[in-house]
């Protein structure tokens, strides 16, 4: 039920492990915490959910003395505590697993481990106790490994592992799940349960909804930098709970089937391809089509290969030419700008830097790829046509900016995406591929985002999205792959495959792999 | 704590406003230094930023100066932009002098009038090739520009120094490490009587005009940029990295080497050991302080110039060291590049602690 | 041919002194993800306050040493406010420090040209220096330079052994993690440039008041960017680090010693050799590329601003 109570009701038994009082944060352009309480029992899961910028990244930062709120007060098993940094929050017994892992690469797992932990420099020593700790957890964990060779899910195993050294009373994760398969996600939760177990609080931040109604006891609500709700998520609908969240119904996409011509745009192959990044992935022998009118969709965890396709299909890495063709034109020897000349357009994961160049205004972010739309003559720019085309896509893609003026970092990641999608969408391209579409974006600009692609490919146009979002895929996708340690799956239509098929095939289990094969798999 | 937060859009005032500042600063901490020195300030500041340019004779060398300056530093700020960093152009500058002072040397005594023209062409080539050499070596090899481009500097001057005391020395010299001096006409021709300023200085005019253009316009400049401001986006967009490496290491030796050829067939006449007082450095300067902006670095370069010139004016008449001027070009890269944080950031604002505060401010607990 | 070749290495140890100080000093400064292109003006900012300090106190190569530490660290100090605090471009800020400690160090000169220090006497090791041959090249040297042995195994064990190490290798890589565990950055890598400071001070002290007990303008030569170079040829190891100054140390005596040795290359040509091994050295180093990644602090050169 929604209770709609203070939150100073006082909690059933005991003294609460943590109080946040009237927290406020202010950042010169944002309220990112506007008079935030809540509180967490011993023992008690407790869920924040709220969607992107709602404020939990910048509250949790609160809590582990990163960030310094300008009003408010934190209380600690019923004492005011004034939490300094992340030094005095672990001291308290509060430990944080983080989203963006806190992780050095070139750092073995029990150095990584050192530089947290206090009390006398003797790795040996400190090896032995990460061993325990994590078979006790059923965190398997070999303390001299380097960390770059480590999966993603087994990253996530060395930071929690860290955290549980110090004998946490309080334990924040931060988006755990975003880089698990859904049988990773099972096992996370069975050691967090345990945890509980023997008493240990826990926040959980998430904007999952069916996650947060299979683990956690309690949950605070956060949209806008405001609480807008407590509840008791099993006692709730995943639809409820979305309204507290984003204050209306979830928007949904639709999409009619295709019904034009249907032919390959883009082939790839037996791509194989080795690294000459230390820390990157090789990848081997894929085979993709994606036809016109159709959305493909590659599932997996970043780290698999991911990076190292997506620079091969654009263009900003070379492979032999006939492992990619782009219509009926063998292309794998061509570089970004001839492949663009080709038909086809990119959407990168990263925006601010490699989609746009952050310091430039839009107008100069729109001759990024754009100046091929007759920006150019004889090699002299048309900055007219530029600003002209940047403020078509503002007016189209519903960009919420000041104008082409603006410098590219000003916009929040949802319109940067919104501008960024827009503009190579405008080039009228054969084949779109695009990275993590909606990363960080918010739910309206997901949806609407989500709907662009949708929409193009029902025009004909061949769509790839590489996406570690499973829903998402399934929302939008025809036919879905899977990306596991530098192999591809074959893509199968999504009628045909679930989730938890997905999931197997995220751990590289699928026919024409080894199982165990790689190291980059979760 | 951290005083500084980001701007969400660059300043375009402090872009400019920060130039000002860092000349403002300098000249302050430049009075200091004045009155530490038991001089007072405001005839220093006279002796050195007005006495130099009360005559005809002052304003063409204060422009026999900036010529050099501006030249190399239109090149250098393409460079700069793409954040490649040629800090070698004195190299570059003394291999221009050397490939147009050997066509001079081959011909001697012909008193062909294809002479001047072939001097410039080979300055410009010998420049271009001391350029594009750390060009091939880092795209060849992935090796940094900065100290490869500075260790050839020191190479070219080594190599200078053998050529003047071997092989080209003049015989007639009193055995002084120089060649003899060029033929007339070897030598750009003077604009004035009595002056020193020479026609090479439409070469920078039309040097200054071709950048302003090239910036403006061209899709390469602006590629450029790219690859500076963000290399992701510019493999992104399919604007060859390496392309601009050449283009950028090639087109500033290029000007740096017609910097050379127009001071040895210039003021100076002939080849010697002080053909350069320090213009391929000095230029680095120019180009920050400029904005890398071809206009700006045309009143950078006559800022830095007129510090040369102070310089010596105050060696004259206040027996002050000339390595003053090196000590304020020094002084005025740090306050500009200071004063530049200003452009994308700005100062923290203090926090409202006590709006809206319910309660007093509680003695705070240190944990731990 | 051992007698011609004893003073040539014993003298190798000498030339390479600088190096190794102001190369151990640019090595943990770029541990910590800075490059700090001020090295040849720390030098001879170092340079100079430590022959002014030297010949106005007559507190002899010590006093002057001291100096040059004290005032290589106020220089450091410059470019950490600048590309630390204000987030100034790291190439542009060094090359800035290189410009003002030429100019400074110039300006300074000017009135000790003329006067010259008595330098330092070299200390046999008990026992070491009566080795043969080795005892004489190793052992029976400045005390500078046994000093350069401890502070270059001091640095190899911080780095490889302890805690601090770690962390100067942790915020060399991502600022932003040791940031979220709540390291202070900026503090850090304030100590890791200052020591560098400090370092290229004594090593343009050493020069001016012990190897050559003159002030000359510009004296270091490029040295400090040949000692820039080192770090990347050393891949970032100290030991390396070790091997590079005296090889680059050897190159410069050689160069003095041609003559004798029968070498007729005109003098200014063979002075013109270290520059262009290092330029050699950075090509062979440089071109593989896994292990330049390897090694190289990933942080290195960019700089790190902390919000919130």
């Amino acid at each position: 039920m929604l209770t709609t109570a203070p939150l100073d009701h006082p909690p059933p038994t005991g003294e609460p492990r943590l109080q946040l009082l009237h927290i406020t944060k202010r950042y010169p352009s944002v309220v990112a915490n506007d008079d935030v309480s809540l509180t967490v029992m011993p023992g008690e899961i407790h869920a924040v959910l709220g969607e992107n910028g709602a404020g939990k990244s910048t509250l949790m930062k609160v809590i582990y003395g990163a960030v310094h709120a300008d009003i408010g007060e934190i209380m600690w098993n019923g004492r005011q505590v004034h939490i300094a940094n992340p030094a005095a929050a672990r001291a308290l017994g509060i430990g944080m697993v983080f989203q963006h892992f806190s992780l050095f690469e070139t750092l073995s797992v029990v150095e990584n481990i050192a530089l947290v932990i206090g009390g006398k420099f003797d790795l040996p020593a400190l090896a032995e106790r990460v061993k325990s700790v994590s078979e006790k957890y059923g965190l398997p964990l070999d303390p001299n490994r380097l960390v770059h060779s480590l999966s993603v899910g087994e990253r996530q195993r060395v930071e929690i592992v860290r955290c549980l050294l110090q004998n946490p009373q309080l334990l924040i994760l931060d988006e755990p799940t975003s880089v698990l398969t859904p049988q990773a996600v099972r096992k996370l939760f069975e050691t967090l349960r345990q945890l509980a177990a023997e008493g240990v609080s826990i926040l959980y931040i998430s904007h999952k909804l069916h996650e947060i109604q299979e683990l956690c006891d309690t949950a605070t609500v956060m949209r806008g930098g405001k609480v807008t709700g407590h509840a008791t998520p099993r006692n709730e609908t995943p639809a409820s709970m979305a309204r507290m969240m984003i204050g209306r119904e979830l928007p949904v996409c639709h999409a009619e089937p295709y019904t034009g011509v249907s032919a390959p745009v883009l082939q790839v192959r037996g791509l194989t391809q080795p690294t000459d990044d230390p820390f990157g992935t090789p990848l081997e022998g894929i085979d993709l089509t994606v036809n016109s009118g159709e959305i493909v969709g590659i599932a997996g965890i970043s780290g698999n290969g991911q990076a190292e396709l997506l620079a091969a299909l654009s263009g900003e890495a070379l492979v032999a030419s006939d492992m990619v063709r782009v219509g009926d034109k063998p292309a794998g020897a061509l570089n970004a700008a001839q492949r663009r000349d080709l038909g086809l357009v990119f959407v990168p994961e990263e925006r601010l830097g490699r989609g746009a160049v952050p310091s430039l205004s839009l107008t100069d972010n729109a001759l990024l790829t754009a100046h091929r739309q007759g920006m150019v003559k004889n090699g002299l720019v048309n900055y007219a046509a530029a600003k002209d085309f940047a403020t078509r896509d503002i007016a189209r893609f519903d960009v919420r900016t000041g104008g082409a003026a603006s410098a590219a970092r000003s916009l929040s990641g949802g319109n940067l995406q919104k501008f960024i999608v827009g503009r190579e969408i405008m080039q009228t391209p054969k084949l779109m591929i695009v990275a993590q579409p909606t990363w960080g974006v918010d739910v309206g600009a997901s949806a609407f985002l989500r709907q662009t692609l949708i929409d193009l490919s029902r025009q004909g146009v061949a769509v790839l999205v590489i996406s570690e979002e499973l829903e998402e895929l399934f929302e939008i996708c025809d036919r879905i792959a899977v990306l596991a340690g530098g192999k591809l799956s074959e893509a199968v239509p999504k009628q045909q495959t679930d989730a938890e098929a997905i999931g197997l095939k995220m751990s590289g289990l699928f026919a024409g792999t080894t199982h165990g094969g790689s190291h980059a798999s979760a | 704590m951290h005083l500084l937060e980001p701007r969400a859009n660059p300043s375009v005032i402090m872009r400019w406003a920060s130039p000002a500042l860092a000349v403002l600063l300098t000249l302050f901490v430049g009075s200091l230094l004045f009155i530490a020195l038991k001089k007072d300030p405001l005839e220093a500041f006279r002796v050195f930023f007005i006495d130099p340019l009360n005559s005809a004779y002052g304003w063409s060398e204060l422009l026999l100066k900036a010529s050099p300056l501006i030249l190399i530093a239109q090149g250098l700020a393409i460079g700069f932009k793409a954040r490649i960093y040629n800090i070698g152009a004195e190299g570059q500058l003394i291999m221009g002098a050397i490939f147009g002072g050997g066509v001079a040397l081959l011909f001697e005594g012909t008193g062909s009038s294809f002479a001047l023209p072939a001097m410039v062409l080979a300055g410009a080539l010998g420049g271009a090739l001391w350029g594009a050499l750390p060009a091939l070596l880092k795209t060849r090899f992935n090796a940094e520009e900065t100290l490869t481009t500075l260790m050839l500097a020191y190479v070219a001057s080594f190599l200078l120094s053998w050529l003047v005391s071997g092989p080209w020395k003049d015989p007639g010299g009193m055995n002084f490490p120089q060649t003899v001096m060029f033929a007339a006409t070897s030598q750009f021709s003077m604009l004035a009587d009595g002056l020193r300023l020479n026609t090479s200085v439409f070469i920078t005019a039309a040097a200054v005009a071709a950048f302003y253009l090239f910036t403006k316009k061209s899709l390469l400049a602006y590629a450029i940029t790219v690859g500076g401001e963000a290399p992701a986006a510019a493999r992104y967009a399919g604007f060859s990295s390496k392309r601009t490496v050449w283009f950028a290491l090639t087109i500033s030796g290029l000007t740096a080497g017609l910097a050379g050829i127009a001071e040895v067939a210039g003021p100076i006449g002939q080849l010697n050991l002080n053909i350069s007082p320090g213009y391929g450095y000095a230029a680095i300067i120019v180009a920050w302080i400029g904005r890398l902006h071809p206009v700006g670095i045309v009143g950078a370069g006559l800022l830095m110039a007129l510090l040369y010139l102070g310089g010596e004016q105050a060696q004259l008449a206040l027996q002050l060291p000339a390595a003053i001027t090196g000590l304020f070009q020094g002084m005025l890269l740090f306050f500009l590049l200071g004063c530049d944080a200003f452009i994308d950031y700005r100062l923290r604002r203090r926090k409202r602690r006590t709006v809206a505060a319910t309660k007093p401010a509680v003695p705070v607990q240190e944990a731990a | 041919m051992i007698d011609h070749l004893i003073p040539i290495l014993a003298g190798t140890l000498a030339a390479a002194t600088p190096l190794v100080f102001a190369g151990l000093g640019e090595l943990v400064a770029e541990k910590s993800g800075v490059i700090n292109l001020g090295v040849e003006g720390m030098i001879l900012i170092g340079a100079i306050a430590g022959f002014a300090f030297a010949t106005q106190t007559g507190g002899g190569a010590g006093a002057g040493l001291i100096a040059g530490a004290v005032a290589g660290t106020l220089a450091a100090t410059l470019f950490a406010i600048l590309s630390l605090s204000l987030g100034a471009n790291q190439a542009a800020a060094g090359l800035a420090l290189t410009i003002f400690g030429i100019g400074l160090s110039a300006f300074i000169g000017q009135s000790f040209v003329s006067y010259s220090l008595p330098g330092l006497k070299p200390w046999d090791i008990p026992l070491l220096s009566d080795i043969p041959v080795i005892g004489r090249i190793l052992f029976h040297q400045d005390w500078v330079v046994y000093l350069s042995w401890v502070v270059a195994l001091a640095v190899a064990w911080v780095l490889a052994k302890t805690r601090l190490g770690l962390l100067l290798k942790a915020v060399g890589e991502s600022p932003e993690s040791a940031h979220a565990i709540g390291y202070p950055v900026i503090a850090i890598r304030y100590g890791a440039v200052l020591f560098g400071g400090a370092m290229a001070g004594i090593a343009g002290a050493y020069l001016s008041t012990v190897y050559t007990p003159l002030w000359v303008q510009n004296m270091s030569a490029g040295r400090g960017w040949i000692a820039v170079a080192l770090v990347v040829f050393a891949t970032w190891k100290p030991g390396r680090l070790m091997l590079g100054a005296y090889l680059f140390g050897g190159m410069t005596i050689l160069q003095l010693h041609a003559q004798g040795l029968g070498i007729r290359v005109p003098s200014q040509l063979m002075s013109a050799i270290p520059y262009a091994a290092t330029v050699l050295v950075l090509v062979l180093i440089s071109r593989d590329r896994k292990l330049l990644q390897l090694n190289l602090p990933a942080s290195l050169g960019k700089s790190f601003m902390p919000g919130g």
